[in-house]
């Protein structure tokens, strides 16, 4: 707190009147499309609202001889920025989708080979993370490898006076203190037999799979954001599900 | 497949090499039998971190200086300044250059060339702690708004990466900074800075100094860093219900989920950092790591305070 106070007045961020006139616990608009291009095995778009991420999968295919593994296939994630050559953070935020999207992809079912996962920003206007976790989750499924689940992610910020709120925009992640990316898998509703067993008595769904933090925060408020992303990611995995459900239809109904 | 081989043929040498083709061939379930007594394979229990040292100083030419040593873990943190004009968002205010090297050296898994992967995210997390902690008064890092500011290049160098690279770095780079002095400069009427050459004066002396001076001419005292709560990283790696701090580089690849809690010297949470895993992290988990790393904090911080009061004693006292 002292830090802040020696810096001058910071822009207080009033959660109650967020400037596009969503409450603290609402998200933007989601929008999700499949299928955007031809040459790739599975790709999609994922926006919320002007946060714009296009997801392109190719694969299994052919695995470099250095990377290749017996056991299982490697999946490589390429991040590419809106412009300019890849730092630090796109170099980091590669690592961290990938390990999170190993959570989910079966590798075991095609050992040998790769599977790539492009990111490509279209526009950052805040949760940039979660925006693109979600665009390749929904990509993955568009190319139709193995996946034993889906993943929702979701952005959280916490003000200078400890209010917490969902899906920051770029500005809002300026103004407050700090802002989380969390990752949770969302529970399947069939193809695996028998449902994933509660986890220390909390429900599968509720376990933290990726939890990227910037700023510093008291441990409630992680805590806070823990709980409200949780409470999100219900929304985000139901419109996830019927988005696919509804290509999976237009899908059948063209054949 | 037996652990230890005590059957009739049991010599201790064939009991080891028995060990030794279970770990090989079976590591996963080599650690389990461990975990589940309880006990690592090298004697530590489950929540203990690997000993630690901090010296400070170890390289004479930098400014400030720290050779870190987590078991076998070593990083080498050097703390260059440099005088540059302050960007013009914030005029009044130095800036912090945090980079992190992984050497061919340290780790059969870096090649030469392209740095490794595991070097990309340390180093991104290693500035990132930094600067959401605050550690830094990057005003105190200004000579003269809008003209003048200090850039403070924090190098972090791998010597020997044995798991936990990011407490180390953090470690290594906390402590240069604590070693860091910056030296006494005075700035001419052109504009330029200049480093104050008069031997043996120490603080109240160049205060003196400088009320002397005409006020165009400003003339900025040698200098510590202003004291702020310290950042301090702890990696725990998740196994079934074992939760085990400060892991080597074999228990993290073994074990797979591993996660790092930075937490400061005031209790805050300065960055809690899962990137996916093997295993999900429920609110139990989370709470036992951020408790350990509130603990593993307390007793870095008084491994800081000493080597801090080994290299600055007598002027410690002073102070």
């Amino acid at each position: 707190m002292t830090a802040m106070e020696e810096e001058g007045a910071p822009p207080s961020l009033d959660v109650s009147q967020r400037t596009d006139g969503r409450s603290a616990s609402q998200l933007r608009p989601l929008q999700c499309s499949r299928g955007l291009l031809a040459r790739a095995h599975g790709s999609a778009t994922w926006s919320q609202e002007s946060t714009t991420v296009m997801a392109a999968v190719y694969g299994p295919k052919p695995a470099a001889m250095r990377k290749e593994n017996a056991e299982r296939a490697v999946v490589e994630i390429i991040w590419r920025a809106k412009n300019g050559l890849p730092g630090s953070y796109e170099k980091e935020a590669e690592v961290v989708v990938r390990r999170s999207l190993e959570f989910i992809i079966l590798t075991a079912l095609h050992p040998n080979t790769a599977i790539s996962v492009i990111l490509q920003v279209i526009s950052d206007d805040g949760s940039l993370l979660a925006c693109a976790i979600n665009a390749a989750c929904a990509a993955l499924v568009d190319a139709g490898i193995p996946l034993n689940g889906l993943l929702t992610a979701v952005g959280c910020g916490v003000t200078h006076d400890g209010q917490v709120f969902l899906d920051p925009t770029k500005l809002e992640e300026q103004k407050s203190k700090a802002f989380v990316c969390l990752v949770f898998p969302s529970r399947p509703l069939s193809a695996v037999s028998g449902l994933p067993a509660d986890v220390d008595g909390e429900p599968f769904e509720h376990g933290i799979l990726t939890s990227v933090t910037h700023g510093a925060m008291e441990v409630d408020e992680y805590f806070t954001c823990v709980e409200n992303g949780r409470a999100a990611t219900a929304k985000i995995a139901e419109f996830s599900r019927n988005s696919i459900e509804r290509s999976q239809k237009r899908v059948s109904g063209a054949v | 497949m037996t652990i230890v081989g005590e059957g009739a043929e049991g010599s201790a040498a064939t009991a080891a090499m028995e060990v030794e083709a279970f770990k090989r061939l079976y590591p996963l379930q080599f650690y389990e039998r461990y975990l589940d007594q309880s006990v690592r394979p090298d004697g530590r229990p489950l929540n203990r971190a690997r000993p630690t040292s901090v010296n400070l100083g170890a390289i004479p030419t930098a400014e400030g200086s720290a050779l870190v040593k987590i078991g076998h873990t070593t990083m080498l943190a050097g703390v260059k300044l440099e005088v540059v004009v302050p960007s013009t968002t914030a005029p009044d205010q130095g800036q912090l250059a945090v980079d992190f090297q992984m050497p061919t050296i340290c780790s059969p898994l870096v090649r030469p060339g392209r740095p490794a992967e595991v070097a990309w995210s340390v180093s991104e997390q290693l500035s990132n702690a930094l600067s959401s902690s605050n550690f830094v008064n990057l005003q105190q890092l200004c000579i003269v708004p809008g003209k003048a500011a200090w850039i403070a290049y924090v190098d972090v160098y791998c010597l020997d990466a044995d798991g936990s690279l990011l407490d180390a770095a953090l470690l290594a780079a906390v402590a240069a900074l604590t070693h860091l002095q910056l030296p006494a400069v005075k700035v001419t009427e052109a504009g330029r800075v200049v480093p104050l050459t008069s031997q043996n004066v120490d603080g109240d002396q160049e205060e003196e100094i400088s009320e002397k001076k005409s006020e165009d001419q400003i003339v900025k005292s040698r200098q510590r860093l202003e004291r702020r709560p310290v950042p301090i990283g702890l990696t725990c790696v998740k196994h079934k219900n074992h939760l085990l701090a400060d892991p080597s580089a074999e228990e993290e690849s073994t074990l797979q989920t591993s996660l790092t809690v930075v937490m400061d010297s005031s209790d805050r949470l300065v960055s809690f950092y899962k990137p996916g895993g093997a295993v999900t992290a429920t609110s139990a988990t989370v709470k036992d790591c951020i408790d350990l790393a509130k603990k593993r904090v307390i007793e870095v911080k008084d491994l800081l305070e000493e080597a801090y009061e080994e290299a600055f004693g007598a002027e410690m006292m002073v102070e």
